[in-house]
């Protein structure tokens, strides 16, 4: 009992130190969004003229599983997630949305006229206050929107392939088999 | 001389501002509110600054929208709320009080008082140390020591 009562710290600090362990290998830059489970926000954006593609509103984000993505041509992660959006599109397997974060409106055409334009509709968000209402503090972000309009999904920074086929895909699959 | 020109000079350097002239609001009660509120507000990009302190674009946006806010006539715990819905308790540099965070503001208090009682109830059984009187041949020894002295 004694002895129990010497390796009673020991074993609090082993605890501690590996519940903090587990704390360090989490990074502090993704911020769990608050959104998650909550209708998309209220907007109307104009669309990028030059694209091809409609505006972008609220609207238009329900009745159907989407993924929600805000991009700018000035980011360079953005570039680097782009050709997973351009497989995805040709694949059918659910609309892509675009928000043009604080973009020139010439720059975010050109920057699809040369990459390529996966998104269904874009929105022109120039002063990045539909962002704020979406919860985005960096580009890019991307939603998984479901039927009804509700966010159930946030991926923070570029998309990774490990990121889609592990939990954006799956999702979008639980969520088209959901009435 | 030119020493003292330049110290001179450092003391006029007012710390840099985050927020720029444009931002601010012509009412300065309205700018005041704003002010405090916005040294309430966490920076997502720069996370250990405000959005007072930070230069981030977002920052600069979420301070415009602090006064948007104020202007269309929200209280402080309104426009606080308006952006907590967006981004979370975690924009808040103070974490709110409430069941869920209890463990947060408590826990410290908590830790401290079972340590106090565990430390209490260890001192109250310690016995203090007896002191055994002097063996016979020890009281000798003594003895010889004091009176090789004298």
């Amino acid at each position: 009992m004694k002895r129990l009562l010497f390796i009673l710290p020991l074993l609090v600090f082993a605890g501690v130190a590996i519940y903090f362990g587990f704390g360090l290998t989490r990074d502090p830059s993704k911020i769990p969004s608050a959104l998650i489970d909550k209708p998309i926000p209220e907007f109307a954006l104009p669309e990028i003229a030059g694209t091809g593609k409609p505006a972008l509103t609220s609207a238009g984000l329900k009745g159907e599983v989407a993924l929600v993505n805000v991009f700018a041509s000035w980011c360079a992660p953005c570039r680097i997630e782009h050709p997973i959006f351009m497989r995805l599109a040709r694949g059918n397997a659910v609309p892509i949305y675009g928000i043009s974060y604080k973009d020139k409106a010439e720059d975010s055409a050109k920057w699809l006229r040369d990459l390529g334009n996966p998104y269904k509709a874009i929105g022109w968000d120039f002063d990045g206050r539909t962002a704020i209402d979406w919860g985005v503090y960096g580009v890019p972000e991307t939603f998984v929107v479901d039927k009804t309009g509700t966010i159930k999904f946030k991926h923070v920074g570029p998309i990774t392939p490990d990121a889609l086929n592990n939990h954006i895909l799956p999702l979008i699959e639980e969520l088209k088999r959901a009435p | 001389m030119k020493r003292f020109v330049l110290l001179f000079s450092l003391l006029l350097a007012g710390p840099a501002l985050a927020v720029l002239p444009s931002e601010q609001l012509a009412d300065p009660a309205l700018e005041v509110r704003a002010r405090a509120l916005s040294l309430e507000l966490r920076c997502q990009v720069c996370q250990n600054q405000s959005i007072d302190d930070s230069n981030a674009p977002l920052a600069a946006d979420l301070r415009r929208l602090v006064r948007e806010r104020l202007v269309a006539g929200d209280s402080d715990a309104g426009v606080l709320d308006y952006v907590v819905r967006r981004y979370g308790d975690y924009v808040l540099l103070r974490p709110p009080m409430r069941e869920d965070t209890a463990l947060l503001w408590f826990g410290p208090l908590a830790i401290l008082i079972a340590g106090g009682i565990g430390a209490f109830v260890y001192l109250r059984r310690r016995k203090p140390a007896v002191e055994a009187p002097l063996s016979a041949d020890e009281e000798a020894r003594l003895k010889a020591i004091v009176e090789r002295r004298e």
